[in-house]
Formats: C-alpha cells, sequence, structure tokens
C-alpha cells in the first residue's frame, strides 16, 4: 500500500501538482436479509481501488481506477493532472488549502466480535426468531429483517506528508412488520426505518438491539395502525421519539451548516443553506435548551474515525450553543475563506469519490426532561414515533416530516394510536419552540447509512446523538 | 465493434471468454454472472468556475450460484483469473451455509434485440472539452450578471450477463448529461440535458433557457397556498412518473397488495399513457435486464387505465407467466423496476399549456419528493428554481416555492392537456424517462 501511495504522490508531483493525495481502500460488505420466514438474500461484497486528488495551477483534478497495479498509477495521475489543468481553464479563484496537514499515525473502529467471524447461521436465526415473533400477529403481510457488516481498510497519504492507516467497522440490523387492507398499507420498523438501525462496532452492536423482544410489538402494531383514525390536523405541542429528533437534527441542521453549501459548492444539486456566514455568532436558530455537537469521537457513531479523508484528526466542535449559531462543518479548503482550520468532516464513499464535507456524528446535546414527563405536562399534543417520510426544501428551512406511529396526548396523558401523522414546520422557527429534550438515559447515537450528496452521488454514513424533544406550536396534521 | 480505446473499456471479446471460464469453473448446479464496467467523468462548477472534476474506471463482477436448492451471490471489482477463483468461491461458500430454500430460476437463452446505445463521440469525451462547454455556459450566465452551477458528465459502460443454461448478453452504453442551476441576486433557474450521445448535448440551448428561467425567475412573491390548476415542465412529469414506478408498477408491489395499480379499472384522466420500453432508442435503451431476460415493452396505463406491470423471474414465476425483462442485480429483495418510462404526448404546444387557465402555477421542477402515502399514491415535496403565477393564460410573476402534498393519480385523473413534444430524463439513479409537460385540473400545495 505504501510503496503504492509513494509512487502516485512521486508522480503527481512530477507531473507539475502542488499538492496531491491518494487514498487507497478495501471495502468488504455482507448482507442478509430473511423475509416472510425464510432468507431471501445473502450477499457478499468486495470492492478495491485508489484515487488521486491533485492541485495544479490551484485548481481540482481527480482521478481513481479499481486496477491496484503500478503501470495503473502513471495512467491514473496522469488523468488526474490533465483533469486539473482543463479546471484551470474555468477557475473561479485559486485553491487554498490553509495550513499542511501532517497527520500519521492508525486507528481501529473499537469492536468486541468482528462481525465477519460470526457464523452466518447465527446471523440467519436471530432475524428468523424475529421474523416469527412479528407473524404472531394475524394481519402482518409481509415481515423483513436484515443485517449488513462493513469492513474498509484505508490508507492516505499526502504530498505535505501525512500517512494514516484506518480499519472501520460497521454492524447493523433491523425488522419491519407491513400490514395491508384494499385501501391501506402501514408499516412498523424497529429500531428504526431506512432498512436497519446501524453503528461503529462488531456483532456486539447486533445483540444489543434486541430484535426479537421489540418484534411481537412492532407486528401489533402495523396491524392496529390499518384501523387507526387519522392524524388530526391543527396546530399543537408536537412530541417526537429520540429516532425522529434524530433525523430533524440531520436535515435542518446537519445539512445546513455544511460550509461547502453554504459557499453554493452543492447549488445545483442538494442545494445551499439559509445559515449564511453573516448569520454566524448571531442567528437564534434554536431555544437556549438546543446545544447541537458535531462529534467524531462519539463511541458507536457512523461518524466516527481516526482522521478525515483530508487527514485531518477527528475532533468535536460546536454547532449551536444553547440556541446561537456558532460554527460550520468545514474542509480544509472552506475552512480557509473563513480564516479558520478545517474541523474535519471530509469524507468520500469509497476510493473513487473526492470527499465532500459530510456530517460527521451531529449530536443533540442531552436535555433535563423524559418522555414521561414531557407526555405529562402536554394537554393538547401528538407523540410522533419513527420516521416515515421526510422532505425538504434546498435551503434547509421548509419541511415536513411522516412518521409510520402517533399517539395523541390530552391532558398529560397518552391516548389514541394514530395513523398517517405529519407535521411540518421552518426550521428556526421550529427550534426555538423546542422547550424539552429528553436527559443522558434517554439519549442514544442514531446511525443514518443513506446521505445522499454530490455529483457523481455519494452516500455517507453519519449518525446523531439524540433524545426525544417537544416542540410548541407545530402545525401537524398535512394531508392530501 | 468500435475502438474502445477512448474510453479504456475492456473488450467485449476478453469479457466472454472471462465469463465463460467462470461457468466452465463452477461446480454449482446453475451460475450465473454478470460484469459491468464503466468508464466516467463529471465537471461539476460552482460561481462560474470549476470547482470538482472526477474521474473514474471501474468494474464489478457479480456472481450468483444455485447449489442444492441454495443460492449464494458475491461480487468483487476485479476481472482476472485470481479474481475469478475467489468470487466463485465466496458465492459458493455463502450459498454452503444456507439451509435450502426457494430459488429464484435462472432464465433460458433467449435473443435480445441489438439496440445502438453507443456514441464514440461520447466514449470519447475530454476533459478539455467538458472544461469548454462550461465555460460557454459559465460565460453567458456572467454576462447576464449572473452566477451558473451545476455538472456535465460523460459516461461510457458495458454489461455482460451469462449463465450456465446458456444465457449470454453483452450491451454497451454511453451517456452525456449535463445540468445546471443559474442565480442571480434574488432567484435562480434549472435545465437539464441527456443523450446517448455528446454532440446533442447543445450548450446555447441549455445557457438560453437556464439563463432565461433564473432572468424571470428574480424577487418571487409568496402566494397562498391552496389548490390551483398546474402546468408541469417536463422536469416535475418525469418525477412523478419514477415515483409511480416506484410504488406500483412492479409486480412485487402488486402482489404484496401494496400497489395503487387496479388492472382494468381506470386510475387516471383518459388522456394519459405511460409504458416501459428499453428497445426504444429515444430513450436510454438497453436490450435485456440485470437477470439476462430480453426486455418487452409493457403498457402500464392505457387510456387512463391500469393495463399491465413489470416482471422478474421471481415475480413471473409466482404469476405463472414470463418475465416481462425487469429484473434487477442479484440478490434483490425490490421486486422489478420499471426504468425506460415514456408517457404519451398531447398535441398542445408547450408554450400554449398555460392559455386556458385563468389562475394558476406553472412549475419548472420538483424538489426532494418522498412518499406519503403509498397506495393512496401521495406523494410531498416542494417546487423549486422557476415556479410562477398564471393569470389569464399568462405567466405573470415569479412565486415563492411551495410544498405540496398530492396524490399522483388524483392529479392525473384532471389531465387537460399534454405538449405535443417530449423530453429525456436521465434518473437520478438509474434509468430515464421520455415525457410531455401537463396541464392538470388541480394540484394542493401544503405550504
Amino acid at each position: 500500500m505504501k510503496d503504492l501511495a509513494d509512487a502516485a504522490l512521486n508522480a503527481a508531483q512530477l507531473k507539475g501538482a502542488a499538492y496531491a493525495d491518494v487514498r487507497i481502500s478495501h471495502h468488504v460488505q455482507q448482507n442478509l436479509t430473511v423475509k416472510n420466514g425464510a432468507l431471501a438474500s445473502v450477499s457478499d461484497d468486495a470492492n478495491e481501488g485508489f484515487g488521486v486528488r491533485v492541485i495544479v495551477d490551484g485548481a481540482w483534478g481527480f482521478a481513481g481506477s479499481s486496477r491496484l497495479e503500478p503501470a495503473e498509477v502513471e495512467v491514473v495521475v496522469e488523468r488526474a493532472v490533465r483533469i486539473a489543468k482543463a479546471s484551470g481553464r474555468v477557475r473561479a479563484g485559486r485553491v487554498e488549502l490553509g495550513a499542511p496537514v501532517t497527520s500519521k499515525g492508525r486507528y481501529r473502529t473499537p469492536l468486541e466480535r468482528d462481525p465477519f467471524g460470526v457464523p452466518l447461521s447465527e446471523k440467519v436465526d436471530l432475524l428468523l426468531h424475529a421474523d416469527a415473533a412479528m407473524g404472531a400477529t394475524r394481519g402482518v403481510t409481509i415481515r423483513e429483517g436484515s443485517m449488513e457488516f462493513i469492513r474498509e481498510t484505508k490508507v492516505f497519504a499526502s504530498t505535505e506528508g501525512a500517512f494514516t492507516e484506518q480499519e472501520l467497522f460497521e454492524s447493523g440490523a433491523g425488522i419491519e412488520a407491513t400490514a395491508t387492507s384494499p385501501e391501506d398499507v402501514q408499516n412498523r420498523s424497529y429500531p428504526n426505518s431506512f432498512g436497519r438501525h446501524q453503528g461503529a462496532g462488531g456483532y456486539e452492536y447486533i445483540a444489543a438491539l434486541e430484535l426479537d423482544r421489540h418484534a411481537g410489538r412492532i407486528g401489533e402494531e402495523a396491524v392496529a395502525l390499518l384501523t387507526a383514525p387519522q392524524c388530526p390536523s391543527g396546530v399543537k405541542t408536537l412530541i417526537l421519539d429520540a429516532s425522529q429528533t434524530a433525523l430533524q437534527i440531520h436535515e435542518s441542521c446537519g445539512h445546513p451548516t455544511e460550509l461547502d453549501r453554504v459557499f453554493g459548492m452543492e447549488a445545483a444539486y442538494a442545494g445551499t443553506s439559509f445559515m449564511t456566514p453573516e448569520k454566524l455568532n448571531q442567528l437564534r436558530y434554536g431555544s437556549p435548551v438546543v446545544t447541537i455537537t458535531a462529534d467524531a469521537l462519539t463511541p458507536t457513531g457512523l461518524g466516527t474515525f481516526g482522521w478525515d479523508d483530508e487527514g485531518v484528526p477527528a475532533q468535536r466542535t460546536f454547532l449551536v450553543d444553547k440556541g446561537l449559531f456558532v460554527g460550520y462543518l468545514t474542509s480544509r479548503e472552506t475552512a480557509s475563506v473563513l480564516g479558520q482550520q478545517s474541523n474535519g468532516t471530509m469524507r468520500a464513499d469509497g476510493w473513487n469519490r473526492i470527499p465532500l464535507i459530510r456530517m460527521t456524528n451531529v449530536n443533540l446535546q442531552p436535555g433535563a426532561s423524559s418522555l414521561e414527563q414531557m407526555v405529562s405536562e402536554t394537554n393538547d399534543g401528538i407523540y410522533m414515533e419513527t420516521n416515515r417520510s421526510w422532505s425538504i426544501d434546498d435551503k434547509r428551512l421548509n419541511f415536513q416530516f411522516g412518521t409510520q406511529l402517533a399517539y395523541e396526548i390530552r391532558d398529560g396523558k397518552r391516548g389514541r394510536l394514530l395513523k398517517n401523522a405529519t407535521y411540518a414546520g421552518i426550521t428556526p422557527e421550529f427550534w426555538n419552540s423546542c422547550d424539552a429534550v429528553g436527559g443522558p438515559s434517554e439519549w442514544k447515537v442514531w446511525g443514518l447509512a443513506n446521505c445522499g450528496k454530490g455529483q457523481p452521488p455519494q452516500v455517507a454514513h453519519v449518525a446523531h446523538g439524540a433524545a426525544p424533544a417537544r416542540f410548541q406550536r407545530v402545525r401537524v396534521g398535512i394531508l392530501k | 465493434m468500435k475502438s474502445l480505446q477512448t474510453a479504456r473499456l475492456t473488450d467485449a471479446e476478453a469479457i466472454k471468454q472471462f465469463t465463460d471460464d467462470l461457468l466452465e469453473r463452477s461446480p454449482a448446479d446453475q451460475t450465473e454472472v454478470m460484469v459491468t464496467e464503466w468508464d466516467s467523468a463529471l465537471t461539476r462548477f460552482a460561481n462560474n468556475g470549476i470547482h470538482q472534476n472526477v474521474a473514474e474506471r471501474n468494474i464489478s463482477v457479480r456472481v450468483r450460484v444455485v447449489k442444492d436448492g441454495r443460492t449464494g451471490v458475491a461480487s468483487q471489482n476485479q476481472m482476472n483469473p485470481d479474481a475469478a477463483v475467489n468470487v466463485l468461491d465466496r458465492a459458493l461458500a455463502i450459498a454452503a451455509l444456507q439451509p435450502a430454500g426457494d430459488v429464484v430460476p435462472m432464465p433460458g437463452p433467449a435473443p435480445a434485440p441489438e439496440v445502438e446505445a453507443w456514441s464514440e463521440a461520447t466514449a470519447g469525451a475530454s476533459p478539455e472539452q467538458r472544461a469548454d462547454f462550461v465555460q460557454a455556459v459559465c460565460a453567458q450566465a456572467g454576462r447576464a450578471g449572473l452566477k451558473a452551477f451545476g455538472a456535465y458528465s460523460t459516461t461510457a459502460a458495458q454489461l455482460a450477463i451469462a449463465n450456465s443454461l446458456g444465457v449470454s448478453h453483452h450491451h454497451r452504453s454511453t451517456q452525456a448529461a449535463v445540468n445546471s442551476v443559474v442565480m442571480g441576486e434574488a432567484g435562480s433557474g434549472y435545465a437539464d440535458r441527456s443523450a446517448i450521445d455528446v454532440a446533442d448535448l447543445d450548450r446555447e440551448e441549455l445557457a438560453a433557457e437556464v439563463i432565461d428561467k433564473a432572468a424571470r425567475n428574480q424577487h418571487a412573491q409568496p402566494i397562498e397556498p391552496g389548490v390551483y390548476e398546474v402546468v408541469l415542465e417536463e422536469y416535475a412529469v418525469a418525477e412523478m412518473l419514477e415515483f409511480l414506478s416506484f410504488m406500483g408498477f412492479s409486480a412485487l408491489a402488486a402482489q404484496e397488495e401494496r400497489s395503487f395499480m387496479r388492472l382494468g379499472e381506470r386510475i387516471t384522466g383518459e388522456p394519459v399513457a405511460i409504458w416501459d420500453d428499453g428497445l426504444d432508442r429515444s430513450g436510454l435503451p438497453a436490450p435485456f435486464d440485470f437477470e439476462g431476460v430480453p426486455k418487452q415493452r409493457v403498457d402500464l396505463i392505457k387510456n387512463g387505465v391500469a393495463t399491465g406491470l413489470v416482471y422478474d423471474q421471481l415475480t413471473a414465476t409466482r404469476a405463472g407467466r414470463p418475465s416481462t425483462g425487469h429484473g434487477l442485480p442479484a440478490p434483490n429483495a425490490e421486486g422489478p423496476f420499471a426504468v425506460n418510462l415514456f408517457m404519451a404526448p398531447g398535441s398542445v404546444a408547450k408554450a400554449q399549456l398555460a392559455s386556458g387557465i385563468k389562475r394558476g402555477i406553472w412549475i419548472t421542477r420538483f424538489w426532494y419528493v418522498r412518499i406519503v402515502q403509498p397506495k393512496a399514491s401521495v406523494i410531498t415535496g416542494m417546487t423549486r428554481e422557476g415556479t410562477f403565477l398564471i393569470e389569464d393564460g399568462k405567466l405573470t410573476r415569479p412565486v415563492k416555492d411551495l410544498r405540496f402534498t398530492e396524490s399522483i393519480l388524483k392529479a392525473l385523473e384532471g389531465t387537460q392537456a399534454l405538449s405535443q413534444t417530449t423530453k429525456l430524463q436521465a434518473s437520478e439513479y438509474f434509468g430515464a424517462s421520455r415525457v410531455p409537460a401537463v396541464h392538470l385540473k388541480a394540484f394542493t400545495f401544503t405550504s
């Protein structure tokens, strides 16, 4: 690996690159799916290659190849340099990276049990047990369970002298029960939606989910939802479970604090941001109970690593402090525009993509309340749990979310089960209406392995620490 | 066969030799090998300059084996003799660890028609050519006092699929695509184009459309949400079609009672006809699916009536009929997928679609569309980059973007007119749609 990295960096410098870095990665992934009482699929995917990023005359170029061969290194570097020179024909400005980054070292995801060493039969048995428990309720028409395991080894080296080696593990699992009628489809999933709940760690992460213990409940809930009344329309107090709070953080705080979006670098695809630089240290983003950090050191977080893909060490930084907007997620290039140092959020979706600013673990700090307390203090509200749909505008202001399950709250007590629950709002108004966040005992790190960004498209695995949270005067029940 | 040198793709004969050797080596009862290779480049621009510029050469070898009623799938992105042994061994190891169960049957051999989807010009596109295209768009935007953003990509790819029952198909294709957002101080516009041949992407036409849209979409004022008569440009129509495909055109969705399709019943307005045709070169054609089954045209909605579904090997077997050639790569729990969609045009010039509307909204495109209720085909999303008020048949002023929450089928029930021209829209993921612009009687905006 080191020889290939050195060869790429030397070739880049000889061809005129003022800066070059190379990432060499080997990624293996196992996926299994159980459906309706039978193993539906198992796959084992391996992917390796290298990518070279260069700056020539102040402009970027990048090329990558799956062929880990010396001759291919020359071809790929030549291509990257030629591309950078072409970029220089239409340059808006010169790329500045700020102070050199010279990180060195090794990092490995802490884990107790290597998921690739666990017998397939053990994994399948766990999913089949959960499947059977979901099926115990009459009316569950589709039962699905899945697991995903990833091991990625990657080497990063740069002409500034950085050289890091990382071995990153992820483990994830989830189950879902669906109930159908001629008019309706309702589903419930555990622990989260989007297929599964995932974290940085080993098989111990799967065992701790206790899928079979929760399977019966979600089967019952899916069937009950078919005949539940619609979520009423109105302006009410809204209490979100921790997983939906996590997605709310993701969409309405994580994305708009990405500094590349702010500078228009994603304008033609993912959009821009309402959190523009003149609002830094000025915008009252949320209420005083809202403090949000980006923390690449959070245990089990999918955004936890040793160094980002520019070699910047993992770190913790504040985005919102007691409601005040105080920081961005940055790269070397974007941070230098604001006279700052990168806070280490550049990650690429494999060797064949350039790193982009991605959320690490963007966490809402725990508060002093609890779900029980929030409900008991609410006269007229809705409790919503587990995401079903999510949509937000290109500046990250106007959002509408739906959840799988909801309950009416009346006079401090949980009431009727409700279906097709939705809520909508405008980001700063919504977070300024937040008056309670659950405490440390209800705070949990939620993995999201489906965050899309960039052209060509990239998918990042990120996480959010969150607890249940309460919001006042929220529009709910937005239905056609 | 024309030269593949420019795009650095492996020669088709070498791929055939590789797949033949792997099939010969396999001890499984049935074996399938799929090779996908691509050489692609993308030039991205923002604030009137190139800020990201990338290229990639990659390959995927995916092997499915069936042995003693057990299935295993493995893949890797290397194609050499060692890789063949490795990926086959891993697929066999997975199969051996599984309990015996239902097996998705592999198809037998059937001829797939030749569909030309290759352009030497696209395969040979250089970074300098991409930069020159971007330069033209940025320069025109700059002269108009605006800023251009976007991406311009060229891809050459090939797909080969073979199995131990005698299937052996190969297809190569190119695609060129460009999208652009142009921004002023108080608003923006959008345009995109896709083609097999890069020469079909007209930089002047694209720049004119997006700059005109941006110039007209400045200082938008809010409008009350509610139910409006609308004109949807092709960008928005194609997105609706993709969501219909995702929610309901698949036989699996129907078999699992998740689909809105009620075959034989009218589900949209009568002018609506939607079909899937992987062989039509006016789309982005592919002659066979990822199971090696030749693609068939499937009429999905005809005269507003639900008429057909797309099938893969699994759903076809369950239904006791042949696959229509819409399978995805194994292992696939998602079911078949219609990815070459067409919607029939009408007889009205696009510019005239608003002419009969007293008060309505003209929508350029949608953004962040998500499913709210699948069986009712209800989706939500935002309008983006070009939303205008229509008054007495004319576009009078830009309005601030709105959130909609609407049933696609109910909206199409009110189809008043379709444009006489259609536009090719490449999907964000894979496949494409060719659609007209449409005039709908009622569309619900919720905020």
